[in-house]
């Protein structure tokens, strides 16, 4: 069986889920005739014509605002981010309007917003942004952040069926460069379940997206070197995020290295820090410990984007810290 | 004067195909929105309203005239604005509702979690706004987008202030809406004042039915205090967008004679303008003139009606004050489908209510050791 990178799963997920309900459709920049900025949704136009893959003129807060009165009117709109850095252009419409809906109105707003994500592209400040903790801050929303093509996948499609807005942030750096084995027939993956990506028992790395895969490298390089087995939990799902996943690891090392590729400051890693902290802190045998971004708006040139963002390098030097508390 | 309610010899055919009955429904409607509001006041004096009040004096008719142009049977809907609770009145919102909302009671439309008119669904034919202004273009594009993708024969109408329309917003739905074309009307209502801000400060077109040409869809304007002149631009509008002809912008003229909210004293406002809107332009006085002069209605029919309204008034404030205000604990319910409670935090467990008692002004940062 032929293996399915990270991107044709997403291209996947969104051609079931259009083939399996009349009432989900697409919109955004250049996704029609060019098939999107990154081909995610390459042949779809043709297979399903104009009134359901609709090429937008350039207004995020447009057509996610469409989108919603769409999803109100039990429409499955699922819109792209051609870019994910521009959905702060839809920030409003996203935390103040989408969001609330549901509370304030008993408005359901089934909808998907997804797109390029990330860095270690060098794709320079507006091409390589992370927003996801951006938007953990708005209840009313769901976050996914996959690491693998069968979780995008799968995470894609129940992200669809959802009765509410998921944010479903793609990793660029992974679209075509990991390539799995696809499971068969209808595959969902429930949002809010994390999975235990490498088990460990000597210290946990709690991570999601493309650092799964560094953690995954530095865990590899932590049992040669030195011994240490390290347990990966890529949590998969930012919001709601899977407690028990993250309790269930601490309580099994005790040592716990939280890692992402966002900024450090008001990341997602000071909430799983708090959570820890609030939920199994008598479990812990060290301090919890972030690798992140450093504050910085992601720069351009390869030297500099590599000194902001973590490598692997970094989580060896710091799993090796907490290992040793 | 001898009252009769048989129309006097030289009475003109209404316009726009409304039938007499209509023509003294249109009038319903406005007095019902002005009766409500001015109980409205009553209560916001007596504390029993929680939140602001938002009057809509001077705009019955736009709000009236440009929502009794929908189609009930075919299912349009309305985005209203916060002056438009004639549309929403007109489109099936009760007074008893508006009242409960207002005074944030437990079974008012949002139990109590949005205030004033913020409320609706589509199954009722109105969606509820909100306070970010412009929003809801795009939304009502999306929802009109949706009736042209299921060929469906329904229209959307959208409200926007003078000030609305320097939104983002604003302008990204029109846009989308004009090019996938929407069955959707925008109405401007060009009330002078978006709060104390006049219009010369908010654009530098001189008309806002100008604005149409830059999305490539007719721009059309009336008289906003003529509920017949309103009624028949907006009926011409629906009717474009029933029959696949796209968006109109349409521009009202009108006056906001109260402030933006019943707090606001309207100082900003040149000396004299309100007074002479108010007699020389009161939709309401105007509407009576026509109705009794063009159309021989007599007055004891328009009085009729002020009476039932009274009393209609009078019955849903006796009902919506019964109401009791929310459990505190159903403030958790309904953010998600799924989870459909949100998790209390660990030092409210086995707690009802926060306070005993409402926490007023007393009881915030008047700590002096």
């Amino acid at each position: 069986m032929a293996e399915v990178t990270y991107l044709e799963g997403i291209r996947q997920a969104m051609l079931e889920e259009m083939e399996r309900d009349p009432n989900v459709f697409l919109m955004g920049e250049d996704i029609g005739a060019y098939g999107g900025a990154f081909k995610a949704t390459e042949g779809l136009l043709e297979k399903f014509g104009e009134s359901r893959v609709i090429d937008t003129p350039i207004s995020e807060a447009g057509f996610v605002g469409a989108a919603a009165g769409a999803a109100h009117m039990g429409m499955r709109p699922v819109v792209e981010m051609q870019f994910i850095d521009f959905i702060s252009c839809a920030y409003d419409m996203l935390t103040n309007y989408v969001a609330t809906a549901r509370y304030r109105a008993f408005l359901p707003c089934p909808m998907v917003v997804r797109g390029p994500s990330g860095g270690y592209v060098r794709g320079g400040p507006f091409h390589s942004q992370n927003p996801e903790a951006a938007f953990l801050h708005t209840p009313g929303l769901k976050i996914v952040y996959p690491s693998s093509a069968a979780d995008a996948k799968g995470l894609l499609k129940s992200a669809i069926r959802d009765e509410d807005c998921v944010l479903f942030f793609e990793h660029k750096y992974l679209y075509r460069r990991i390539k799995e084995e696809m499971p068969q027939g209808d595959h969902l993956v429930p949002i809010g379940e994390a999975k235990v990506v490498r088990p460990g028992k000597h210290l946990s790395i709690i991570t999601y997206a493309a650092t799964v895969w560094k953690s995954l490298e530095a865990a590899e390089q932590l049992a040669k070197e030195d011994g240490i087995e390290v347990e990966v939990l890529d949590l998969r799902s930012l919001l709601p995020m899977d407690e028990e996943a993250i309790v269930r690891t601490v309580k099994k090392t005790n040592r716990v290295l939280v890692v992402h590729e966002d900024t450090v400051t008001g990341g997602i890693a000071g909430e799983i820090t708090a959570k820890i902290n609030e939920l199994c802190f008598e479990w812990l045998d060290a301090p919890v410990r972030r690798v992140a971004a450093h504050d910085i708006p992601l720069p351009y040139a390869p030297p500099l984007e590599d000194f902001v963002l973590p490598q692997t390098s970094d989580i060896v030097r710091a799993a090796r810290w907490v290992a040793a508390y | 004067m001898t009252p009769t309610s048989s129309p006097a010899k030289a009475a003109k055919t209404p316009p726009a195909g409304l039938s007499r009955d209509q023509l003294l429904e249109l009038y319903y409607w406005m007095r019902l929105t002005r009766t409500l509001e001015e109980r409205l006041v009553a209560l916001y004096r007596q504390t029993k309203v929680v939140g602001g009040l938002f009057r809509s004096l001077g705009q019955e008719a736009d709000a009236v005239g440009s929502a009794f142009a929908l189609d009930k049977q075919a299912g349009d809907i309305l985005s209203p604005l916060i002056r438009n609770l004639g549309s929403m009145l007109v489109r099936g919102a009760t007074p008893v509702e508006v009242l409960k909302q207002y005074m944030a009671k437990g079974d008012s439309p949002t139990r109590g979690r949005e205030l004033n008119i913020h409320f609706g669904g589509p199954e009722r034919g109105f969606i509820g706004q909100i306070s970010h202004l412009g929003d809801m273009v795009p939304v009502m594009a999306g929802v009109t987008l949706t009736f042209k993708m299921r060929k469906e024969k329904r229209v959307g109408l959208v409200y926007v202030g003078d000030g609305a329309t320097s939104t983002g917003a604003f302008h990204e739905g029109l846009n989308f809406a004009a090019v996938q074309q929407c069955p959707l009307v925008c109405i401007v209502e060009n009330n002078k004042y978006a709060y104390s801000t006049p219009t010369r400060k908010m654009t530098a077109a001189k008309r806002f039915m100008d604005k149409a040409i830059g999305y490539g869809i007719p721009g059309v304007e009336a008289d906003g205090n003529d509920v017949l002149a309103v009624y028949e631009v907006t009926k011409a509008a629906v009717e474009r967008a029933r029959q696949g002809g796209g968006p109109t912008l349409v521009e009202l003229h009108t006056f906001r004679r109260k402030g933006h909210a019943e707090h606001d004293n309207q100082s900003y406002v040149k000396p004299g303008e309100i007074e002479e809107w108010a007699e020389k332009n009161d939709p309401l006085d105007r509407s009576i003139k026509t109705l009794t002069t063009d159309y021989g209605f007599a007055m004891d029919q328009l009085t009729a009606i002020d009476a039932k309204v009274v009393a209609e008034v009078d019955a849903a404030t006796d009902e919506a004050e019964k109401s009791g205000p929310p459990e505190p604990r159903d403030a958790l319910n309904g953010i998600y489908a799924d989870p459909p409670v949100a998790p209390v935090l660990w030092y409210r467990e086995g707690i009802r209510a926060a306070v005993d008692k409402n926490e007023r002004a007393q009881g915030w940062g008047t700590y002096n050791g």
